[in-house]
């Protein structure tokens, strides 16, 4: 186990090493650099921010101080906002998309598995045909057509819920809602067809063939293997929330990074892109550690790896 | 009748109702075993000597349904039971090893937990006393260092270890009849020998009837005091083992025993296997189910059920090269 | 003969019904079920499946209308008409007004105009074509990388298969969305300052974000089906066909091509058709933040993007283009659903 979670570690570490520094790459593509607007400006004043930037210096320099200020911390300053760091607005605007992320999470997981479960135990009758329906048309629902319906219902025809911000904690459950709608769906999907495979398998038959009543043959037999391919999904659910969360955030207005991200690359805040890349991408590659490290507790057969 | 024997199924017929229609799995099977005996079903996957055993223990899969006959086991009409009733039964009274001892134990718990479980299940013997039993039965089934292995999860032992696991569990509760489903046939060589071997001993030292469920007419051999052989949801043969193996009367009998390698014969030409497919379940045939098989297949075949010949003692068989055999000597006589 | 039908044992029988009966006879009993091939058998279970016919009609309804109505629609989608901006659904301008009570035939607006006075109706159906061409590329460029790259990496095994699955975990656990927008964002200039050089200038047209987004699928999304394809070739590079080939000499390249990528087709086809709606989802988010297709020619997502600020008063700006997304998207899901049923042979035990 120590050795399974170490090799996952050292991958993450690479992978999060060749974002950054892929990001750092591709975004030198960008004529004059990424910290600079491609505003015309005086040559005086182009070598000016230059030299403030660092740009003046040899390609790879640049490279070793930018990967060595993102170690400590430090993406840079922000174009757009005169005299903020990167690390500043991630700072203040993280916490906010984290918060409505959790809760999407949230909502997901414990409504989206329960409800494959049921599904699948009720195979082909009602209730499962019903889901199998409403998850099928719920994965092909793209986050803004959602959102906007429920904004729709509502706010404009019914006026029960506010539209805009996160005021208090009404204004939390559209936005949450929305983000969760598609996540909820695609493991509630997962979850059925994992939990169909696991109710076919010789060992429920042995459970069966024990005396095993049907509720522990769920809950003690079924579910925790059923559960399985559910976890290896929480790390592409994150990315998924995450990056729902530019969509949501700009159609709710809620001041969070997922807005911030999107409204810094209509005014190609370059700094800022890069910043809000690799620290997303670095956070993704961490949470998807943490859930190797959760499948490896959850499925004793990982320690053989 | 009942009390007499152990099983007691009488004229059973068992279907499965699939989208494509009735699959007629089990045709008027009579069976009887009596406590302490060792009870073989031979037959091809598909002939049903599987579906005869589970339903023994109400074990049958959902769209299957006893249609008619009876079945008894130990006094229980099982046929009658409900599933709450019948899980009083399973793993208590009578209980089973698969053929794949990989898939059937739950990959997830550990050995000990998975054999507590039944022990848990039917006994007083709750919690701690429960894994103390567990580690009793490791022993009994021959199981070195049962603490540590009781601790591992199944994908820590070995096949033949694993399948000595899932005979731990079919006896937590001390069973009246084990039914083992090709026990070995997932098992290399060597360690098939080494279950059957345990399986004699336990047998011996135990008490239990088994009914033994098999493809290969070697392993019925040197454990089984009676033999059905079945074929397409019917019990084609049914004897004392002498009887199968040195009085066989069916035509289909007789084609298993020449298709196994006999070792002090080295004329392997002699090995013949029985050529075809078995019949499709569906569509029932109106004669003979092994008619279209059959090397020595008459006219009658095709379009007559053959009847019972009853033989020495228990042994009959449902072949009409019997009738054939009566028929020719009548009219060599008259 | 009188003597033995006396006999109460044989009563029944002659001796004609002991004789062996022939090999036609015993044929005629059995009721094989039909042996048929494996295209054949998938064809025929995919026929039965209602809702996967019914996916692939309106999958075939769609490419048809947004691929061919365009040509012969009365108005073009980047045509802006004077004085018709912001017309609601069937309205007609002052203009076109007056010319219908001169006499004159107008073709209505029949999902009205925008704030260009553009017809939507256009707008959305080019948008669908954009979209549908994206996901069809998109899915192809997948199929080609990821079944060569799998296909290699399986059947080579060992170091080889080591290294390139290496990489591929790799990408696999890179955040595809944000490397997609960062490269949307910074390859537009070397491919604009590409497309200004001759022969290069259909990428003018197509612009640079719909460019860089296929780069970035080539780059990124491929990695899944290289894992499918990767597993399925070590199962059958042991076949015996395999092992026959190589004996009469055939090289690597072929037996790889001709024997063992066109014995997971069936896969192939069942991954890519769940590619398409995958990919055109990622490419109406893109063109929802703004990083699709280059204005005037508009994709499903800029539509609906562009609607959003409106939407209050105009909401059928918005779902008909939100709409037509939901739709493609659930019959190419359900079409692949349906195709993986009937040819997917692993699901078929179950």
């Amino acid at each position: 186990m120590p050795k399974y979670i170490l090799k996952r570690a050292i991958m993450s570490l690479i992978t999060a090493f060749l974002v950054a520094t892929l990001t750092f790459f591709v975004m030198n593509m960008v004529p004059g650099g990424p910290f600079l607007s491609e505003k015309a400006v005086t040559p005086q004043a182009q070598a000016a921010m230059e030299a403030k930037y660092g740009l003046d210096k040899p390609l790879f320099q640049q490279y070793t101080t930018y990967m060595t200020g993102i170690l400590k911390g430090d993406f840079g300053l922000s174009i757009k906002k005169r005299g903020r760091t990167v690390s500043q607005i991630i700072g203040t605007k993280f916490p906010v998309s984290a918060k409505v992320g959790g809760l999407a999470l949230i909502l997901a997981v414990c409504t989206g598995i329960p409800l494959g479960a049921v599904a699948a135990f009720n195979r082909g009758k009602f209730i499962d045909n019903l889901l199998v329906v409403l998850s099928t048309a719920g994965i092909a629902i793209p986050s803004f057509l959602s959102s906007t319906i429920l904004i729709y219902i509502f706010t404009t025809k019914l006026k029960w819920l506010p539209s805009l911000g996160l005021k208090d904690a009404q204004s939390y459950i559209m936005p949450v809602v929305a983000l969760a709608l598609y996540p909820t769906f695609y493991m509630a999907r997962l979850m059925r067809s994992s939990m169909l495979d696991v109710m076919g398998q010789d060992y429920m038959r042995t459970a069966k063939a024990k005396g095993v009543t049907t509720f522990k043959a769920i809950f003690k037999h079924a579910l925790r293997n059923a559960i399985l391919p559910v976890i290896t999904y929480l790390g592409p659910l994150l990315a998924a929330l995450m990056t729902g969360s530019f969509i949501i955030e700009k159609i709710f207005n809620i001041p969070g990074l997922g807005s911030e991200f999107v409204s810094s690359i209509t005014s190609r805040d370059y700094p800022m892109i890069m910043g809000t890349t690799i620290f997303l991408a670095v956070f993704i590659i961490i949470m998807n550690l943490f859930v190797d490290i959760a499948y490896a507790i959850v499925d004793p057969r990982i320690k053989l790896k | 009748m009942s009390g007499q024997y152990l099983v007691d199924i009488q004229e059973e017929r068992l279907s499965f109702f699939t989208p494509a229609g009735e699959v007629k799995a089990l045709n008027n099977v009579t069976l009887q075993m009596r406590e302490g005996e060792v009870l073989g079903i031979v037959g091809e996957s598909g002939s049903g000597k599987s579906v005869t055993a589970y339903s023994i223990m109400g074990l049958t899969a959902q769209n299957g349904k006893i249609v008619g006959g009876s079945v008894e086991f130990n006094g229980h009409k099982i046929h009658e039971m409900s599933e709450k009733e019948l899980r009083k039964i399973r793993g208590n009274e009578v209980s089973i090893i698969f053929q794949d001892p990989m898939t059937s134990l739950n990959p997830v718990w550990t050995v000990g937990n998975q054999i507590a479980e039944a022990v848990s299940l039917h006994t007083d013997k709750k919690g701690r006393a429960a894994m103390a039993r567990a580690k009793e039965l490791l022993e009994l089934v021959g199981i070195n260092e049962p603490e540590k292995r009781l601790k591992q999860y199944p994908h820590e032992l070995s096949g033949g270890m694993r399948q000595r696991v899932m005979i731990a569990i079919a006896l937590a509760c001390e069973p009246k009849l084990l039914i083992a489903d090709e026990p070995t046939t997932a098992l290399d060589v060597t360690i098939q020998a080494q279950i059957l071997e345990l399986m004699q001993e336990l047998k011996q030292k135990l008490g239990m009837g088994i009914i033994m469920i098999t493809h290969d007419l070697g392993v019925v051999a040197s454990m089984c005091d009676y033999i059905a052989v079945m074929y397409a949801g019917e019990i084609v043969e049914y004897g004392t083992t002498d009887d199968i193996f040195y009085n066989p009367k069916h035509e289909y009998t007789k084609g298993l025993l020449r298709s196994i390698p006999k070792f002090h014969e080295h004329d392997y030409s002699k090995l013949v296997p029985i050529e075809g497919q078995p019949v499709d379940l569906l569509n029932p045939p109106k004669g003979c189910g092994f008619a279209p098989r059959c090397s020595n297949c008459m006219k009658l075949c095709l379009t007559h059920k053959p009847e019972k010949n009853q033989y020495e003692g228990v042994h009959y068989a449902r072949c009409f090269m019997q009738q054939k055999e009566d028929f020719l000597k009548e009219r060599g006589e008259a | 003969m009188e003597e033995i039908k006396n006999n109460p044992l044989s009563l029944q029988w002659s001796l004609e019904d002991f004789t062996p009966a022939s090999v036609e006879d015993k044929e005629s009993l059995v009721f094989m079920r039909e042996s048929v091939s494996f295209w054949k058998d998938g064809l025929h279970r995919f026929r039965k499946n209602k809702i996967a016919m019914s996916a692939l009609f309106i999958v075939f309804l769609i490419t048809i209308c947004c691929f061919l109505i365009p040509g012969v629609y009365p108005y073009k989608y980047e045509q802006q008409m004077k004085g018709s901006e912001r017309l609601a659904p069937m309205q007609y301008s002052k203009t076109e007004q007056k010319q219908i009570d001169a006499g004159e035939k107008v073709f209505p607006h029949l999902l009205g105009t925008d704030q260009n006075g553009r017809d939507y109706m256009i707008r959305v159906l080019v948008g669908g074509r954009v979209s549908m061409t994206v996901g069809l590329v998109a899915s192809v460029l997948i199929l080609v990388i990821g079944s060569i790259f799998g296909a290699i990496a399986g059947y080579f095994g060992g170091l080889v298969d080591m290294i390139m699955m290496r990489i591929v975990d790799i990408i696999y656990t890179v955040p595809d969305v944000l490397i997609i927008i960062l490269l949307a964002q910074t390859l537009k200039f070397p491919l604009e300052a590409l497309a200004s050089k001759p022969g290069f200038a259909w990428m003018q047209k197509l612009g640079s974000n719909m460019i860089s987004m296929f780069i970035v699928f080539a780059l990124l999304y491929w990695v899944g089906m290289a894992r499918i394809v990767r597993s399925q070739i070590m199962v059958l590079k042991q076949s015996e066909y395999v092992t026959a080939a190589k004996a009469l000499g055939a090289g690597s390249g072929r037996i790889i091509f001709k024997h063992l990528i066109v014995n997971c087709i069936g896969t192939l086809i069942v991954t890519t058709t769940l590619q398409i709606p995958s990919s055109i989802f990622t490419e109406s988010f893109l063109s929802f933040l703004g990083l699709g297709v280059q204005a005037p020619m508009p994709s499903l997502g800029s539509l609906a993007s562009a609607a959003l600020n409106g939407f209050q008063t105009y909401p059928e700006k918005l779902f008909a283009p939100a709409f037509l997304i939901f739709i493609i998207i659930l019959s190419f899901n359900l079409l692949g659903d349906g195709l993986r049923d009937a040819f997917d042979p692993k699901l078929k035990q179950q």
